[in-house]
């Protein structure tokens, strides 16, 4: 294959012509894209063809769905920081992007997806593979915008990277007509630095920091709550200082978890529906609660109103609109995490607040064996999601990147994962997409090709995006799959038992052998029932050079435990099904 | 306690701004009372007045909502009582009538109305006020059959003496100034 671009890495400095496709790829290079994942199809053909001389310099993965792509793309910006980048094609190859990009909304994950459309006159008539993708990703993404002339897509691209990842990030779709994919224009790429109309983010005000302080101080029971703001910061360090000079107990979301490392002596696990008991059950017990860089989710709150009214509540945040919009606040500060809490540091009193982390530390007891005792070293013969999870962290010292779907498989992972590294973990959390695990898995392995990638899927959700076995099968890609395989849709399933007097509708799923179809796509693979089995599958699974599928069969009707009730109150956090 | 809030937004002239605005309200099942959309005193940004029937705290997450959006410069909110607000009406009425006899002349002068247009067949009044105001003049003319009617969308300014978009255009070069100043 011939390149006709050698220095494609530096961008002219003076305008050069070209066409409207190869100005996308440039522009793309120009913001340090090296990896694409994408489906082609006719409107983005010439953006394909110009990619063909790109392949020293970007990879792209060809999936074998949209929603593959663009999952996978949130994958790879999650455990990397990076933005994450995919193409579509116009009509159904763009709708297909659809949940992901809703997905990346909610968990303000930053996504550039570039979806080809039709020819500009065509717009409007119902023309091939035409649908409104800007329309009908408005309330999605961030920013959203289509090209309709080649002299618009330097700008374009510009601002959707600096909106996709500054501020709260978030996705951003550029929609780009086959014409301005086929015309010329003088290209000249100038990153984007400012928006008039748009403040990523607000500086610190030094005032009410200086009041969060004073709380603090003052503070008897204070207790910390974080989520991935910390993570999207990069404010792993600051948060460490933070808690080791005020010995404040700190808890996160769901998806702050791994940005404090699991054992250290502070952390107290998660919050929320299925979180720890110790983190739910002392929020309503602390005199001051400090909530950074999340945005109390109705699964970490359960009833607003009966939640931390005892408490001050301090919130650093860095998205305004989230400011009282759950939870009303008594000190709110605007701005980035990592700013927010360095300068927090120098005004915060050093202090050890032993007889409350002890409170934290009986709870954990309370929790250890009433839950975790069963979960983790079980006397009855099913295996439990719990043991096959600690096992893989175990077996990959805290340091693999752990992915998981959506519902059992989740909470359990979320639960007993061990980590001591930053990024390693990647979950759908505010929408809780079934189907994003396999492919999230696939781009977290390219976002971090030095790191072991281990997914935890469901039976039901592996089924959702089986497809992308194939992805993983052609790029030869060192995913490590495990399948926990319940034979049931489980987390509805344990929601029909507590709930709706154990009316098991629709929630028994049968599965295909999973082994066989895995060896089809000439991935290696293995299934266990026995726990006697477990530990050397699973390291034949770590050892495995390539992709590998591990099939569990699991507990059939087990549970996940601790338990808020959707609407219950964090003070009533269930061990187990005899206290409902 | 729900009552009428007048949402006011200085956004950038950009395409589809104007939807992206509309589903906020339409997520959050808030039926928009009266929308105007026109361009402000500062050439390529626009203004759009939104008047919504809602409870404070919705209004406020609302309005956050709409200045979250990139292109959205500022949204504010005020109660009617905070505002100084005009709708404008135009009625069609039978010029019949208004020979026959001198009760629509004197309407049109009690409301402060004012006559744009007359022909054989119709005669055009227009009308502008609160919402009230023009319903009654409404209900006044309609005694001799409104032909046709019409009322404008809300449009309103604040009680204060300067234009708060240019207040707030200086902060934020202002604050502009000084990120860019720490980045350095």
């Amino acid at each position: 294959m011939t390149t006709k671009n050698e220095k494609i890495k530096n961008s002219p400095k003076e305008p050069v012509e070209m066409s409207g496709s190869e100005a996308m790829i440039r522009s793309l290079v120009a913001e340090g894209v090296d990896t694409i994942f994408g489906y082609p199809g006719g409107a983005i053909m010439p953006i394909y063809d110009a990619l063909y001389d790109f392949g020293h310099h970007v990879k792209h993965v060809l999936v074998r769905h949209e929603q593959g792509a663009i999952h996978a793309a949130q994958g790879y910006a999650r455990v990397s920081g990076k933005v994450g980048v995919c193409f579509a094609t116009s009509g159904p190859g763009a709708t297909n992007l659809i949940t992901g990009i809703a997905d990346a909304m909610i968990d303000s994950t930053p996504i550039v997806c570039i979806t080809g459309q039709v020819t500009s006159g065509l717009l409007g008539t119902d023309a091939f593979q035409e649908s409104d993708v800007i329309g009908i990703s408005m309330p999605i993404t961030k920013w959203n915008y289509q090209i309709t002339s080649p002299e618009e897509i330097p700008e374009a691209i510009a601002k959707a990277f600096y909106i996709a990842a500054s501020g709260r990030p978030g996705p951003v779709l550029i929609d780009i007509t086959k014409d301005a994919q086929f015309g010329k224009l003088n290209f000249l790429y100038e990153k984007c630095t400012k928006i008039r109309s748009y403040v990523p983010e607000f500086p610190t005000d030094k005032k009410l920091l200086k009041k969060a302080a004073d709380l603090i101080n003052e503070a008897k029971k204070p207790y910390l709550i974080y989520g991935q703001g910390i993570l999207l910061s990069g404010a792993e360090k600051e948060l460490l200082s933070f808690i080791e000079k005020t010995g404040i107990p700190v808890a996160s979301t769901l998806l702050g978890i791994s940005a404090l490392q699991s054992d250290h002596p502070l952390n107290m696990g998660m919050l929320g529906m299925h979180g720890n008991y110790a983190p739910n059950i002392k929020t309503n017990e602390c005199d001051v609660l400090i909530a950074i860089g999340m945005r109390f989710d109705d699964r970490v709150t359960g009833n607003i109103n009966t939640y931390a009214k005892q408490a001050k509540v301090i919130h650093i945040e860095i998205d305004p609109a989230e400011i009282d919009k759950n939870i009303k606040t008594d000190v709110a500060i605007l701005g980035d995490a990592k700013h927010s809490i360095r300068l927090l540091n120098t005004l915060v009193e050093e202090k050890k607040h032993t007889l409350w982390v002890n409170e934290f530390l009986q709870a954990k007891q309370k929790e250890h064996d009433k839950v975790i005792v069963n979960d983790l070293t079980p006397t009855k013969p099913g295996l439990t999601m719990g043991e096959v999870v600690r096992l893989s962290t175990n077996l990959t010292d805290n340091k693999a990147v752990i992915v998981t779907d959506v519902g059992q498989n989740q909470m359990a992972a979320a639960r007993y994962a061990r980590f001591n590294q930053s990024r390693s973990w990647v979950t759908s959390g505010g929408l809780g997409t079934m189907g994003f695990g396999l492919p999230a898995a696939m781009g977290a392995k390219f976002g971090a090709p030095e790191k072991e990638v281990i997914l935890f899927v469901g039976d039901g959700g592996i089924q959702m995006t089986i497809q992308e076995l194939g992805t993983i099968s052609q790029e030869n890609l060192p995913v490590k799959i495990v399948i926990l395989n319940n034979d049931f849709l489980g987390m509805v399933r344990q929601w029909q038992e507590l709930f709706f007097e154990k009316r098991y509708s629709f929630t028994e799923i049968t599965s295909p052998d999973f082994v066989k179809l895995a060896e089809a796509y000439g991935i290696p693979g293995a299934s266990v029932s026995d726990r006697k089995d477990l530990e050397p599958a699973m390291k034949e699974m770590i050892n495995a050079k390539g992709p590998y599928l591990l099939e569990v069969k699991i507990e059939q009707e087990d549970n996940i435990f601790p338990m808020v009730p959707a609407g219950g109150t964090v003070s009533r956090c269930l061990l187990g099904a005899d206290e409902l | 306690m729900r009552q009428e809030y007048i949402i006011t937004a200085y956004t950038e002239n950009h395409i589809g701004l104007l939807n992206r605005i509309t589903i906020i309200f339409t997520r959050r099942k808030v039926n928009i009372e009266s929308l105007t959309v026109s361009e402000s005193a500062i050439a390529g940004i626009s203004k759009f007045t939104i008047v919504i029937n809602e409870e404070k705290e919705k209004v406020v997450n609302i309005v956050k909502q709409i200045e979250k959006l990139i292109d959205v410069l500022k949204a504010f909110y005020h109660t009617n009582d905070e505002m100084i607000f005009q709708e404008i009406a135009l009625y069609k009425v039978p010029t019949q009538a208004l020979m026959e006899s001198d009760q629509i002349e004197k309407m049109v002068r009690d409301h402060n109305a004012r006559i744009l247009e007359i022909t054989k067949e119709y005669t055009v009044i227009e009308k502008t006020g609160h919402k009230e105001e023009t319903q009654a003049l409404f209900d006044g003319l309609n005694q001799f059959g409104v032909l046709q009617f019409i009322r404008s969308g809300r449009i309103a300014i604040t009680r204060s003496p300067i234009e708060r978009l240019s207040e707030f255009l200086r902060e934020r070069d202002a604050l502009f100034t000084k990120m860019e100043a720490k980045a350095k």
